[in-house]
């Protein structure tokens, strides 16, 4: 029998307890500002504590089941190269970096990008040699005081990564962060932060991939905060496949400058309960944001896509589509919020959300928002949720294609106008099998 | 080849046919006419295998084997093909995947082994000469954007393809010019064969001046209620289907 939490309030004394124990080991540098920061972040978890159904951003979304289970924190255990064989994705090039219940493991990671194209350290790291760039980024963007999650990341995150590209430099190879959540022995608790800085000019391939090894429970709480100078481009996609165990909350915030370009790619494959906070700031002109989704829930797994678009200056873009197939009685939410600011003129933003219900048990809760407070803009959203189309299954049949190969082949058609924006190959095959498996099961 | 007895069937409540018999063989073209309501396209989804339709009478033997038995897939395998009178669209899946995933499958059901690359494609220019379609057209999403009359193309070419014993075409002259009905009829002439037979569904006389039928069928209130040679079909062109539900009646 897995121990649990005998009261909703226990994983949060564990959390806050963590905090101080922590900071009694840290002697002198508890007065660092980064530190500070941190503190009022604590604080901040404190007082919102987790969300309940109650609250606008999580009422569809109840964080309740993680409140059961208990979690191990900051806990390290040994991991080979043996065991991540079966989680490896094949034929990937290019930087690799495994973090292993949230810390930098170096032994099982590889940088082959020269230093003078991308500056690549775990988060530890770079708070111990420059405090200085840390403290210049590190919470500016995403926001902890209305983001219970965000708030506890901010206070209790130790470890994952930092990359800085240069300005005027294009990351030939693609970065890679490898998640692991080591679920073998024990329930296990992480909060990864990344900050990731694109400098002027300058372009990058990053993914996120998030897996878990073992039967118990694995909950990651990851930040990642991202900066793009002026006329940046990057890919950056989120690849969530854990366990049937897993909880899995993230937010990946973005703040855009001039003509700058960000296209992501979240796809979420497996886990009990995923919500994915993707927060862009176009606080540029001519800055372009591409957002695609994909999700493919089943059995009583839940996934919470919510996606927020700031419009902030004149003349930007964005782009967003969100798929999800789903399945037995699984849950799905899209909430999409697309800002655009008074002085934001000439704005064109567009979101559209597709879903596929294949069983009657499913369902998925779609919220378009759209706040615009200026008056030359073009704005358009749409949402749809249906069943797989009988007549499209009866046409392929009746042409020789069995039911379900017919299924997949429609529903791998559906999925491919997310996966094929994927720019780094390896990731995208991989996506393609997996999704086809998932698909036949 | 086919053999249909007292076939009945229902949609929701509705009866539509009502007791409907007809032979076809080997080489031979049946026009099937009739006003609008007959029957006429629920006779070509029941032989397809729609399940929209629920068989409650009557028997229909394909080659010896009962057809109502099998899947759609089962009777395209066997070598039914119907040409849809709407055919679907289907994103993200092009007319070459999915000719090939069909073909293949049906060879496997056959025994056969599956075309590689080379070999489908070798067989789909060959194919795509009869139908005078484009290759970039079969790229694209199957049917997805495509007018009334690429559409009809791509029927008649996906036919082409999978070479059926009995090919059932359900108003495939709606909608067309007359120009595409040439191409289309000239596809269905040269895939005629004394091994292979065509059912023609049609509401006009016109496309059977291009696909010449053995014999002509008046489908009416769910049966067929007059058979003659191909000149009925003219005579129905000019008098019309009303001396037919009065002699019906």
């Amino acid at each position: 029998m897995t121990p649990s939490y005998a009261s909703y309030n226990d994983f949060k004394n564990q959390l806050l307890t963590a905090f101080r124990t922590n900071e009694e080991r840290m002697n002198g540098a508890s007065k660092t500002p980064v530190h500070q920061l941190r503190r009022s972040a604590l604080k901040q978890f404190d007082l919102l504590g987790f969300p309940t159904i109650r609250h606008e951003e999580w009422k569809y979304s109840n964080v309740n089941g993680l409140l059961k289970e208990a979690f191990a924190l900051d806990e390290t255990t040994t991991l080979t190269a043996e065991d991540l064989a079966p989680l490896e994705i094949p034929n990937l090039d290019g930087n690799i970096l495994y973090f292993v219940n949230g810390r930098y493991h170096a032994e099982l990671s590889r940088l082959v990008s020269p230093t003078d194209q991308v500056q690549i350290t775990s988060f530890a790291e770079a708070l111990k040699a420059d405090p200085d760039f840390i403290e210049s980024h590190f919470a500016h963007y995403a926001d902890y005081q209305e983001n219970a999650f965000t708030a506890l990341n901010t206070a209790l995150a130790t470890d994952g990564v930092v990359v800085r590209v240069p300005d005027n430099t294009t990351v030939e190879q693609p970065i890679i962060l490898r998640f692991i959540t080591d679920a073998r022995d024990k329930s296990i608790a992480s909060q990864p932060r990344n900050l990731i800085t694109v400098g002027k000019n300058a372009e990058v391939m990053m993914a996120e991939s998030y897996r878990t090894l073992g039967e118990q429970a694995s909950f990651v709480n990851v930040v990642t905060e991202i900066v793009l100078g002026r006329d940046a481009r990057m890919q950056y996609y989120k690849v969530q496949n854990e366990t049937e165990k897993a909880y899995h909350i993230g937010t990946t915030q973005v703040n855009q400058t001039d003509n700058s370009h960000f296209y992501s790619a979240t796809v979420t494959l497996n886990g009990n309960f995923v919500r994915n906070n993707l927060n862009i700031v176009l606080n540029g002109q001519h800055a372009e944001a591409f957002m695609y989704g994909l999700y493919m829930p089943n059995g009583r797994q839940h996934v919470d896509n919510h996606t927020l678009v700031d419009h902030a200056m004149p003349n930007s873009y964005s782009n967003e589509l969100y798929k999800g197939i789903l399945d037995d009685n699984s849950t799905g939410v899209f909430n999409g919020k697309i800002f655009v600011r008074p002085d934001a003129q000439k704005t064109n933003a567009y979101q559209s959300c597709k879903n596929v219900v294949l069983s009657p048990g499913a369902s998925m809760n779609t919220k378009p928002q759209l706040e615009i407070f200026a008056d030359d803009v073009k704005c358009s959203h749409g949402t749809t949720t249906g069943k797989l189309n009988d007549e499209a299954l009866f046409y392929m049949r009746s042409r020789g294609i069995p039911k379900d190969e017919a299924r997949t082949l429609l529903l791998y058609a559906f999925s491919q106008d997310v996966l094929s924006q994927i720019k780094i190959q390896p990731i995208r095959e991989y996506l393609e099998r997996v999704v086809t498996e998932k698909l036949g099961e | 080849m086919l053999s249909i007895s007292n076939l009945q069937a229902v949609i929701g409540d509705k009866q539509i046919l009502k007791g409907l018999d007809l032979e076809v063989n080997a080489g031979e073209v049946h026009a099937i006419m009739g006003p609008n309501g007959a029957g006429k396209s629920t006779l070509a989804s029941v032989l397809a295998g729609r399940e929209d339709y629920e068989v409650t009478g009557g028997s229909v033997l394909f080659e010896g084997k009962d057809l109502l038995e099998m899947a759609p897939e089962e009777r395209a395998a066997e070598g039914i093909f119907l040409a849809f009178q709407y055919p679907v669209e289907i994103p993200g899946v092009s007319t070459t995947n999915f000719l090939k995933t069909a073909l293949n499958e049906i060879r496997k059901h056959r025994g056969q082994d599956s075309l590689d690359a080379v070999q489908f494609l070798k067989l789909m220019k060959e194919k795509m000469k009869l139908v005078n379609i484009d290759q970039s057209l079969l790229s694209r999403s199957l049917n997805e954007g495509f007018s009334g009359g690429e559409k009809k193309r791509n029927e008649i070419f996906q036919m082409a393809m999978l070479e059926p014993k009995l090919a059932i075409l359900d108003e495939t002259d709606s909608g067309l010019d007359i120009d595409a009905l040439r191409i289309v009829a000239d596809g269905v002439n040269q895939l005629r064969s004394p091994e292979r037979a065509t059912i023609v569904v049609t509401h006009y006389q016109r496309l059977l001046d291009y696909i010449v039928p053995d014999y002509v069928h008046v489908l009416y209130k769910g049966r067929i209620v007059k058979s003659g040679p191909k000149e009925l079909a003219l005579e129905l062109e000019e008098k019309g289907y009303d001396w037919i539900k009065a002699e019906a009646i």
